[in-house]
């Protein structure tokens, strides 16, 4: 196969746009899709302060090394779940790309807070792990953005997780969820950052194949907890539709983006109130991350671990 | 299998003999892997299917699909 731009030989073949391009001219198309999603759909304008939610795998390092390639500078924000050797590599990769990018990370540790790691939390309270982690994540995410003072909260979310998450909340008519998905959503009221998903348009593949291509070092394992993970079966069954149609993927998500404007209308009644607590946004009185606080009845306030990409070593113990 | 007349494979932490010549695409079928799931790294450059493989090619087999 020869790339399309250059007739050199390709590195990749893209058969959703039915070409196959080079490993320069690869890393041109994909860096331009993101830039143009980003001006799109004013995902980040001038004067906002971003910060990248990182895990250590190939989405969320990869847009955290494009943003500040595009000229975004992102600082990065870690949650630390506590598995074992799984969250020891993660955390070694950020830290290695936080010295790259010269970017400080903040890093909240699960077992610093509950004494557990996030499958003993989820067992307390009678959760599957996902379901905890998502909830702390959430949660912890929007707080180091208020309090550190970021306006933006940046998420690696592919066209791949949005297009499993959008055929789940089809099959069995979460309305809740339903038209919730998008690029940006937009804060509120200054107890909700506003978050965006620059890679809603860029699928697994291609942002696999730009990790491997800008020599992005990421964390190849998966979550042990995420084996089962519902979201995979999704994938796998839309994987197997992008096999026999190609660009399958990308139009199931642009068709959503394009009928979202007006479904969404309808479904903003619900009441929103905010925790009693904290302040977050939440359904009742309390938010659920207070609740789970009062729960392990802890009441020391949730610090972050901060360190600074500009003086990293990777190899030095870190100190708070 | 002849283990002259065969490449070595890497897929997931192990390592597989697989017989050559072939392409990619062949390779991809003999392990029931998907093009939409995973990636072929051959001596450290990533290839397209239609690449045909070489007795000292170092290929490794990478996955792309994360979830949770």
């Amino acid at each position: 196969m020869k790339c399309r731009v250059c007739g050199q030989e390709a590195s990749i073949g893209l058969r959703a746009y039915n070409t196959a391009l080079c490993a320069d001219d690869f890393i041109f198309f994909l860096e331009k899709r993101v830039s143009t999603t980003i001006r799109k759909y004013h995902l980040i304008e001038t004067g906002d302060t971003p910060i990248v939610a990182v895990s250590g795998g190939k989405d969320s390092l990869s847009v955290w090394y494009l943003l500040n390639r595009l000229g975004y500078p992102a600082d990065g924000i870690y949650v630390d779940l506590g598995i074992g050797d799984y969250s020891r590599t993660s955390l070694t990769k950020i830290t290695q790309m936080a010295e790259k990018l010269c970017r400080k990370v903040y890093v909240l540790h699960v077992r610093d807070i509950f004494d557990k790691g996030i499958d003993e939390v989820a067992r307390t309270i009678r959760r599957v792990p996902c379901s905890a982690c998502g909830m702390i994540k959430r949660y912890v995410m929007n707080k180091i953005c208020i309090d550190k003072g970021y306006n933006v909260l940046v998420t690696g979310h592919n066209l791949d997780d949005e297009a499993a998450a959008l055929l789940g909340n089809l099959l069995y008519w979460k309305d809740e969820y339903l038209w919730k998905k998008s690029p940006s959503l937009e804060s509120k009221d200054g107890h909700l950052s506003k978050k965006v998903k620059p890679l809603f348009l860029c699928s697994e593949r291609e942002m696999a194949a730009y990790a491997v291509l800008s020599g992005i070092d990421y964390i190849y394992e998966e979550c042990p907890f995420s084996v089962d993970a519902k979201s995979l079966e999704y994938k796998s069954i839309l994987n197997k539709l992008e096999e026999s149609s190609p660009g399958t993927k990308l139009q199931f998500i642009k068709g959503y983006l394009k009928n979202m404007k007006t479904a969404r209308k309808d479904n903003e009644n619900r009441d929103m109130a905010y925790c009693t607590t904290c302040g977050y946004p939440c359904y009742g009185d309390k938010c659920n991350m207070c609740r789970l606080l009062e729960r392990f009845h802890i009441e020391k306030a949730i610090a972050f671990d901060e360190y600074d990409g500009s003086t990293l070593d990777s190899n030095r113990v870190m100190v708070t | 299998m002849c283990y002259e007349k065969a490449v070595k494979v890497e897929l997931e932490g192990k390592m597989y003999n697989v017989e050559k010549p072939m392409q990619v695409s062949r390779l991809l079928q003999q392990f029931s892997l998907s093009r939409e799931t995973h990636l072929v790294i051959v001596n450290n450059r990533l290839v397209t299917e239609d690449y045909r493989l070489q007795k000292d090619d170092q290929i490794k087999l990478i996955r792309v699909v994360s979830g949770g």
